[in-house]
């Protein structure tokens, strides 16, 4: 087990480093960066949904806390990028942390209901407060730089987000395999049969739940930065939708489906783009007919077929 | 002050009705197959947008109305034979997605046969507001009150007084015991996804002369509508209806004494409370899990 996970993270590393020799323009860069940033979320995300099988329809809002500190903080009050993204995220891990005990509390869909809710309250704040945030228009952010050195070109950020993709995969493949992660597993399939053997169920919710929330608030600062503008939609009901999506049609409790679920999801938007008018009816059926066809999303449907775990 | 709290209640009251009957298709389709249907705010958006087109290509109002009401239930009767019954007892998170799909294609195909433009509905019985201790009324209001009070006791005698009502609740119950009496289920799922469909469609065409209505209309009043169905406690029918009203009227009164920027974010803060004092809403079953 140990030794086919680490092959994976071979694999990816050796295709993040050939990427940017092949890539035949920037256009292709930044779609790579995009992905990449994507599947740093999803990572953290699986590890709540596919893992300890609890549903977060509300990601997108943590995303947007990391995003818009990154914004607000350097532009009103003067912070250091860094600083503001430690911000971000200490906030974000914060509240996950404090709503995170009533929060699982609930099961099923009244959980799916209270995440939800708790992601549509922030992005209400945040439009709302345009003073501060620029409100529906969004509001632009100033680049990133530690000690004169200013990432502004998209090599740099792809060589940024390279690192923390292989970083993120190869602690997910770890914590997966710790005490830990068999924890989140045994909670997933039977959570009184976990309790009975002495998991103290809440608290590895409540710790995959912050976890997966700052990994969201991390990316939604370097988002920030790497767009250089903000806008509203970052934190909205429908990019956590996607979110999950990328999770389940990569296959949940899959390390490498949730990579293959970003990567797809968010080249389809670019590839629907020639159905003017009807991208939104293409990226409906498309959802729909892969979860009537592959219920447990493409990697692990993809590992039954031919025979091999993941 | 009092009329200003009137006012208040009756615009709370109306769009609340709204709610209502979103909230009572979700509970439907819930009891049926437990699938929570994040497509039910496109059948509100539906009927709303069908009723005005039917109407703008000369059709007598009744006509256009009924035909509103009843290609939204044909669009839910599809969605439930293509995309719900063939996932059978698939996990909630696929579920979600699966009807998550099927109102992007609801919403997709009608901005490209019916437009993104912003339409209204004449009021049915005129303009002219009634006056009641200084608060004014509209007669679109009592329309939907009203219509929305009528929907109410048809489905309490269907669900307690004929045998497919009977089934209907039987099947939620227990699916399994239900099918072992001789109910068949399938046609059951298949006319609550009917029923709710319609549901949603008749307070979409209800309120369109109130709201105005477009093809985006649907996201915001479906989530709304699953607050009611949580707040009443998922699956009771009666829960839905005072869920529904109580979403509505609490939004009106924060809109109005509170903060009008923040209305749409009341009845999340709403939800938020209730689930983290009463995890299954006010009237919820209190059930035991099943080890």
């Amino acid at each position: 087990m140990q030794k086919r996970a680490y092959f994976g993270l071979y694999i990816v590393i050796a295709v993040l480093a050939v990427l940017p020799l092949v890539v035949p323009n920037s256009f292709y860069l930044d779609l790579a960066i995009r992905m990449a940033i994507n599947a740093v979320i999803v990572l953290g995300l699986n590890l709540l949904i596919g893992f300890a099988g609890q549903i977060s329809l509300g990601h997108a809002g943590f995303l947007g806390i990391g995003a818009y500190a990154s914004a607000v903080l350097p532009t009103h009050f003067g912070w250091h990028p860094l600083l503001a993204m430690g911000a971000g995220a200490a906030v974000t891990g914060l509240l996950a942390a404090v709503l995170a005990r009533p929060i699982f509390k609930l099961k099923g869909q009244y959980l799916a209901m209270a995440t939800l809710g708790l992601g549509i309250i922030i992005n209400i704040a945040i439009r709302n407060e345009a003073a501060w945030t620029g409100g529906p228009d969004g509001m632009p952010v100033p680049t990133m730089g530690l000690m004169g050195f200013e990432l502004a070109s998209d090599k740099h950020w792809y060589w940024v987000v390279a690192l923390m993709l292989s970083v993120s995969v190869w602690a997910s493949i770890n914590l997966i395999d710790s005490p830990f992660g068999r924890a989140l597993r045994a909670l997933h399939g039977s959570e009184v049969a976990s309790q009975v053997v002495g998991v103290d169920v809440v608290r590895y919710k409540v710790a995959i739940f912050v976890m997966s929330a700052v990994f969201a608030s991390l990316m939604g600062s370097v988002t920030a930065h790497y767009v250089g503008f903000v806008t509203p939609n970052l934190a909205d009901f429908f990019h956590s939708i996607e979110l999950v999506t990328m999770v389940v049609i990569g296959g949940m409790a899959s390390v490498y489906g949730s990579l293959i679920g970003a990567v797809l999801l968010t080249a389809l938007p670019q590839a629907l783009a020639t159905f003017e008018g009807w991208e939104t009816v293409a990226f409906g059926v498309i959802l729909m007919v892969c979860m009537i066809f592959m219920p447990k999303g493409l990697v692990p449907t993809l590992a039954a077929k031919f025979g091999k775990g993941d | 002050m009092l009329a200003q709290f009137l006012q208040f209640l009756f615009s709370g009251a109306t769009v609340g009705a709204t709610y209502a009957l979103a909230a009572l298709g979700f509970t439907l389709i819930y009891n049926a197959s437990n699938v929570i249907n994040f497509a039910q705010g496109e059948f509100i958006m539906l009927g709303g947008m069908l009723a005005v087109f039917f109407t703008q290509s000369g059709l007598p109002l009744p006509a256009a109305l009924v035909l509103a009401i009843l290609i939204p239930a044909i669009v839910g009767i599809v969605v439930e034979k293509l995309a719900i019954e063939p996932v059978k007892g698939a996990e909630t998170v696929t579920l979600i997605i699966i009807t998550i799909g099927a109102s992007l294609v609801i919403r997709g195909l009608t901005a490209v046969f019916l437009g993104k433009g912003t339409h209204s509905l004449p009021a049915f019985s005129g303009d002219t507001p009634i006056e009641i201790l200084g608060a004014t009324l509209m007669p679109q209001s009592l329309w939907v009150l009203g219509v929305t009070a009528v929907v109410v006791v048809v489905l309490w005698y269907f669900f307690n007084r004929t045998l497919t009502g009977k089934a209907m609740l039987a099947t939620s119950y227990n699916s399994l015991a239900a099918e072992l009496v001789g109910i068949n289920t399938s046609k059951v799922l298949f006319m609550s996804f009917a029923m709710s469909a319609a549901l949603g469609a008749v307070g979409g065409i209800l309120v369109t002369p109130i709201t105005l209505t477009s093809y985006d209309v649907g996201i915001m009043l479906g989530l709304k509508g699953f607050v009611a169905a949580v707040v009443g406690g998922l699956g009771n029918g009666l829960g839905a209806v005072i869920g529904g009203l109580l979403v509505g009227i609490l939004e009106s009164f924060g809109a109005g004494y509170l903060s009008s920027a923040y209305k749409d974010a009341i009845p999340f803060v709403l939800i938020l409370f209730i689930l983290f004092f009463m995890p299954r809403g006010l009237f919820g079953a209190r059930v035991t899990d099943r080890v």
